[in-house]
């Protein structure tokens, strides 16, 4: 399942971390973020609970990037 | 400017007024001292002033510093702690203790002003490519018991009637059912030139009606519509990430810990040296060095800079509409070498047109031998058949057509009005023994016979580009140095359009599955692995080749999800002009970052060395950062700016 998220970041290395750290998030098989769009894919992990692991990635990414937002 | 922004201005204002203030108090009031070397003069006075000194810088470093202080503190926690707050906070903390209030200030102060200016501008540059590729549709005018209701464009269904009034986008793809008007499609393929259109015509999703109301058939559902397709595209573009950057994100990992250690180190070793060769130590100067040196590592630049370089680059290609799918392709895009371009549909229109028509006796005329090369072709789909077909340009009764015999790669052989009729190629003649005349080499020739009679030939050729040649000489002129033609066409017409456009090497009678072992042999011809070879189609059956080249690249392929999912460069349009213009717009990309990775590195190597000796200060220090950031981004932004390139 993939699915699309609005997301807030102030600079394109930023974004790149997100992604990163998103991508490191359990239940996530991959995930793109796109700097100029300010949009997040994700791809989850068959059977994987979007809701609860979306909370887990904008936990992770506001670990590398306090600034950041997404809309859940 | 956004309210996080505003809300970072006002603390620059309040903390600058504050500390111009402060710093206008006069040294008899408040003397510009510490509280240690207030101490130190054991005078309870100017502790006291010194105390107040030090509140009073206090309040416009909070206003200023806080967030970053919060940041880097949240750093530690999470174990990210090498990040460029880390560097401030420390810095400027050093600083202050001390006892160089004001430096901590205008540190912490210029650091947030490099910040906003950065943030500003990067903001800005991303409104203006985002609403450039601001193509999708917010609703669809559809009529229903005679009302014309907007409807969400995704409920709309296949075959529905839609209606484009003027400044509308036209939201789904489909064909004209009634009225004609212009269409501005630069925001889908960069070209300024209004298309005009009528009845019957196919209209692609995205483009704006310029004047006169239109009644669209549709024939796609809105997912599966020009612009979502784009959009798509456009949305996932950063996920392949270049050289360079890889190389930023790996650089600043271990770039920041050393130059934090580096830090250290200046700060013991030179004193602890000192202490035990017998020396005055005099630890706070090097620590003041220590800290002046955080200042100037701070890899902002870089790390800002470069992926803005990239994300400009590729918004800037895709104004010209270059949809460029990742930062690695338009690097690789700027180390190209070697074109290779199949023919049918790039370099030419791929519209077959009868343009000879040679009988070789009286007995019959030209008409007459384009009537009955048309009902012999009268069941086939194959192109030359349908240009002899709209050459003929009559209604064709298949049931005056008997006796069909079709022989694959050959032609065909019917009984019309009681004649029998062959049409087909050199192999069809040969095979059933009719001798024929030598044709012109400009084109494929479809010989005619009557009852095993010669009877002429018809020679179809497909029309070159008008902007090919120029496509080839730009190509040369961008420094690739070899331009490769692919073709299944014989090689006769393929060697003559080839000598047209100037291009140096053409492999003609290829099966589909050649080009894929052509394009490999050029793959391993290639002098050293940093020169690239692009390969561009038309995105139809072209695949294969489109993967296994270095950069694919598929032209005017909006139709064919087959070429977009394998292309890693797609043409919105069938220009073979933006191939050269392409490579342009990669190269000045990569020019620049290397530009900015150069300008950074060097800059902060220069000042690094003046601040370990102790020649630049924490002002040069936070000047260099800021300066040297500001520049980058700057420079960074040039990338966009795709004009006067083609």
């Amino acid at each position: 399942m993939t699915k699309t998220y609005n997301i807030e970041v102030d600079c394109a290395n930023c974004a790149n971390k997100m992604e990163e750290a998103a991508k490191n998030t359990a239940g996530v098989s991959d995930c793109v973020v796109n700097f100029m769009a300010l949009k997040m894919k994700v791809t989850f992990d068959e059977g994987a609970d979007d809701k609860a692991v979306m909370k887990e990635v904008l936990k992770n990414c506001k670990k590398v990037e306090d600034d950041c937002e997404i809309e859940i | 400017m956004n309210k996080k922004q505003k809300k970072v201005l006002k603390r620059i204002i309040i903390a600058a007024v504050l500390m111009v203030v402060f710093g206008l108090i006069p040294e008899s009031i408040l003397p510009e001292i510490s509280i240690q070397e207030a101490v130190a003069e054991t005078s309870s006075v100017l502790i006291l002033k010194a105390v107040i000194r030090f509140i009073l810088f206090m309040i416009p470093y909070i206003v200023i510093g806080y967030d970053i202080l919060k940041k880097a503190f949240k750093g530690i926690k999470n174990k990210q702690v090498f990040d460029e707050n880390f560097l401030m906070a420390v810095a400027t903390v050093g600083a202050i203790a001390l006892g160089d209030y004001k430096e901590g200030v205008a540190v912490m102060l210029f650091y947030q002003i490099g910040e906003l200016f950065q943030s500003y501008a990067v903001g800005k540059s991303r409104r203006n490519i985002s609403e450039l590729m601001d193509i999708r549709p917010d609703y669809a005018n559809i009529e229903k018991d005679g009302q014309v209701v907007k409807a969400d464009p995704d409920e709309v269904k296949i075959g529905d009637i839609i209606i484009v009034k003027p400044g509308e986008k036209i939201p789904i793809d489909g064909i004209i059912e009634e009225g004609e008007a212009s269409l501005d499609t630069s925001a889908l393929t960069g070209e300024s030139v209004p298309r005009s259109v009528r009845v019957g015509d196919e209209v692609i999703s995205g483009c704006i009606n310029n004047s006169g109301v239109l009644k669209i058939r549709t024939t796609k559902e809105f997912g599966e519509s020009t612009v979502s397709k784009i959009l798509d595209l456009v949305e996932n573009a950063s996920s392949k990430k270049s050289k360079s950057e890889n190389f930023i994100s790996k650089f600043a990992r271990y770039y920041t810990p050393i130059v934090c250690y580096s830090a250290l180190a200046l700060a013991v070793i030179p004193p602890v040296v000192s202490f035990v060769i017998g020396i005055n130590p005099n630890v706070s100067q090097w620590i003041y060095r220590a800290l002046t040196f955080l200042v100037i590592s701070c890899p902002c630049a870089l790390v800002i800079s470069i992926p803005l370089t990239f994300f400009a680059g590729i918004g800037g290609a895709s104004r010209a509409g270059v949809l460029v799918k990742g930062s690695n392709y338009l690097e690789a895009l700027s180390r190209a070498k070697v074109v290779a371009m199949d023919k049918t549909g790039t370099l030419t229109k791929g519209v077959f047109q009868v343009t000879e028509i040679k009988t070789v006796d009286s007995s019959i005329d030209n008409d007459t031998l384009l009537k009955y090369a048309a009902y012999a072709e009268s069941f086939s789909s194959h192109p030359i058949s349908i240009s002899i077909k709209n050459a003929y340009g009559k209604e064709i009764d298949q049931s005056l057509v008997s006796d069909v015999k079709e022989i694959a790669g050959h032609g065909v052989t019917v009984t019309f009005e009681g004649n029998e009729i062959s049409v087909g190629n050199s192999k069809l003649m040969n095979s059933l023994g009719i001798e024929y005349k030598k044709s012109p080499l400009n084109g494929t020739v479809c010989h005619v016979s009557l009852n095993k009679e010669y009877a002429g030939y018809i020679l179809i050729s497909d029309v070159i580009k008008e902007t090919s040649k120029a496509a080839i000489a730009a190509m040369k002129s961008a420094g690739i140095v070899k331009t490769v033609m692919l073709t299944g066409d014989a090689k006769a017409a393929a060697d003559s359009i080839a000598a047209e456009l100037g291009i140096t090497e053409v492999h003609s009678e290829l099966l589909p599955a050649d080009k894929v072992s052509i394009v490999e042999k050029l793959l391993s011809e290639k002098n050293s692995d940093d020169d690239k070879l692009i390969f561009v189609g038309d995105g139809i059956n072209d695949a294969p080749v489109l993967s296994r080249a270095d950069i694919g690249v598929a032209m005017g392929a909006l139709g064919s999800d087959a070429a977009i999912e394998a292309a890693d460069v797609v043409l919105m349009d069938d220009d073979p002009v933006k191939i050269p213009l392409a490579v342009k717009i990669s190269r000045k990309c990569m020019r620049i970052v290397y530009e900015n990775i150069y300008f950074a590195i060097i800059i902060k190597i220069l000042c690094l060395a003046l601040g370990a000796v102790g020649i630049a200060n924490m002002w040069v220090a936070i000047f260099a950062d800021v300066g040297v950031m500001v520049i980058a981004v700057l420079n960074a932004i040039r990338a966009l700016s795709v004009k006067n390139m083609s």
